[in-house]
């Protein structure tokens, strides 16, 4: 890892009007990491994401990219940068075909690996059906769609927002089978994962946010079990008192 | 019978002229749902825009056409990135407060200005020009024209939007702003770009409504009024759609005009009250 990360937060805040989300929030993902991010419902994960992307407000020296200041930028402005979010519900652009949806992510105006033929290849079912409304898709295909529409914005940092949410175990790792074809390349990549065995497999490191704030951080292979669920449900003992 | 035919016949090409009212509404509308309560003003303005260079240069009505698609181009694109694009919310209110403020200051001017008099384009030759189909038919040249400008721009505007990149991203940032603009786009550039568009289309009606027959200061809500009846009788599925619902309003305002004298507009609001009842989405919704 080189001595500056490819993203870091610091102290970082979020709030949605008067309910404050995140807390002091410090991440920092080195270039060619895969990073999880766990959580319960309500930890903040999404919410981390969204600020990152620029889809919630945050102050400029906040959120660091490539070493400048990108906290609050405009959403656009953070994804031609290089910063691709796969949003939390897949998000489709519901008038457009499987094929347009997929070259939304040309607009980032970045050039790269990540062609559409790159991206049939990766998903090959999709060729199929690329005129089809994205929406007559399943939800796997859909969530494939999504995938692709990021990766063709060629991006630096690839952030995945829960894409295991409401499909079907064996559709989660058609899925998660495409992530190291993702990654080889040195693609630095977030995923937001409620399934936690899967999040630390396919992680080199991972965070855990409670309420708003960091609770662990640790190479995925190195944290136990017992700390991971201290992290996740806070300190029972604690509670009790 | 062929009476009637007749009158079928300019309801129709009455309607080219109401779909082209209805398109730069629809256009707006379907990207950023944005009600322009000014829009039948901005028609207005651009008429005494084209009268204005007619009159001062000596241009004919093309010329001043010409002279003015750059223009509405620039303007559209202005008003929105500098007024229209702060009123956009979740909430209509502050656009409709807006766009109607807007109306009521292009009144006031065009008539300080110009003065309460209705004024036309000169068309030259065009404006009495006509074709007699078959017996007992007769067409203006220029309603056939405007007809086919209403086709024309209703066929280019189904083809920017379903075929170019530029309609895909019109398309993706109404289906929802918050993830286009994931995709690098800035969503108050895509809707300045619409809001040019749909102001070329409003130069092109308002120049043909200004040569068809006559505009004073006080018509725009009335323009508005067609324009709106149009796209809610189509439907905003597409813009054969809207074309269709000015065919639709026009022919019941001539057939009401045949009956009575005093039916014609009266007709068409009711049909148009009539489609609101029974077919909320218009009678050619989206089709996927």
């Amino acid at each position: 890892m080189s001595s500056t990360p490819l993203l870091g937060t610091q102290s970082l805040d979020a709030r949605y009007g008067d309910f404050q989300a995140l807390f002091g929030v410090d991440i920092s993902i080195g270039a060619g990491e895969v990073v999880a991010v766990i959580g319960a419902n309500g930890a903040g994960k999404s919410t981390l994401l969204k600020t990152i992307s620029g889809l919630l407000p945050a102050p400029r020296e906040a959120v660091r990219f490539d070493g400048e200041p990108i906290g609050g930028l405009r959403p656009g402005e953070i994804a031609r940068r290089g910063i691709a979010l796969v949003p939390e519900g897949r998000r489709l652009f519901a008038s457009l075909s499987v094929e347009e949806n997929l070259c939304m992510g040309l607009r980032s105006g970045r050039q790269g690996p990540w062609t559409l033929d790159a991206v049939y290849a990766l998903f090959p079912m999709l060729r199929g059906k690329r005129s089809q409304p994205a929406t007559a898709l399943s939800g796997g295909q859909q969530q494939m769609v999504a995938i692709g529409r990021a990766l063709m914005a060629n991006p630096r940092l690839l952030m995945c927002d829960e894409i295991s949410l409401g499909l079907a175990p064996i559709v989660v790792k058609e899925i998660y089978d495409a992530l190291p074809a993702i990654v080889e390349g040195g693609l630095t990549t977030v995923i937001v994962e409620q399934d936690v065995g899967l999040a630390r497999l396919m992680s080199n490191r991972l965070y855990c946010l409670q309420e708003g704030r960091v609770t662990l951080a640790g190479a995925s292979g190195e944290v136990t079990r017992e700390q991971i669920t201290r992290a996740y449900f806070g300190d029972t003992q604690e509670h009790a008192r | 019978m062929i009476g009637w035919l007749n009158t079928i016949v300019q309801g129709v090409l009455l309607g080219g002229l109401y779909a082209l009212f209805a398109m730069g509404l629809s256009l707006t509308f379907g990207v950023m749902r944005l009600t322009n309560i000014a829009h039948g003003d901005f028609i207005v303005l651009a008429a005494f825009g084209a009268f204005a260079i007619t009159s001062q240069t000596g241009v004919g009505a093309l010329g001043a056409l010409a002279c003015l698609l750059p223009l509405s181009l620039a303007f559209g694109y202005g008003l929105q990135r500098s007024v229209l694009n702060a009123t956009l919310a979740r909430d209509p209110l502050p656009s409709l407060v807006v766009t109607f403020g807007l109306s009521i200051i292009i009144q006031n001017v065009l008539q300080e200005i110009f003065s309460a008099d209705p004024r036309s384009i000169p068309a030259g030759s065009l404006a009495t020009a006509s074709l007699r189909l078959v017996q007992g038919i007769s067409v203006g040249v220029l309603p056939v024209l405007i007809f086919a400008v209403a086709v024309t721009v209703a066929w280019s505007l189904q083809w920017l939007f379903a075929r170019t990149a530029i309609g895909c991203v019109f398309r993706a940032t109404s289906d929802d702003r918050e993830t286009a603009e994931l995709m690098g786009l800035d969503a108050r550039v895509v809707y300045a770009s619409a809001s040019a568009l749909a102001f070329a289309v409003i130069a092109i009606a308002g120049v043909l409504q200004g040569m068809r027959t006559t505009v004073s200061p006080a018509d725009g809500p009335g323009l508005l009024l067609y324009a709106f009846e149009a796209v809610v009788i189509g439907g905003l599925g597409s813009f054969w759609g809207t074309l269709a619902g000015g065919v639709i309003l026009g022919v019941t305002q001539t057939i009401g005009f045949r009956l009575d004298p005093g039916w014609g507009l009266w007709l068409g609001h009711v049909v148009f009250l009539v489609v609101l009842l029974l077919r909320p989405a218009g009678l050619f919704p989206r089709m996927r």
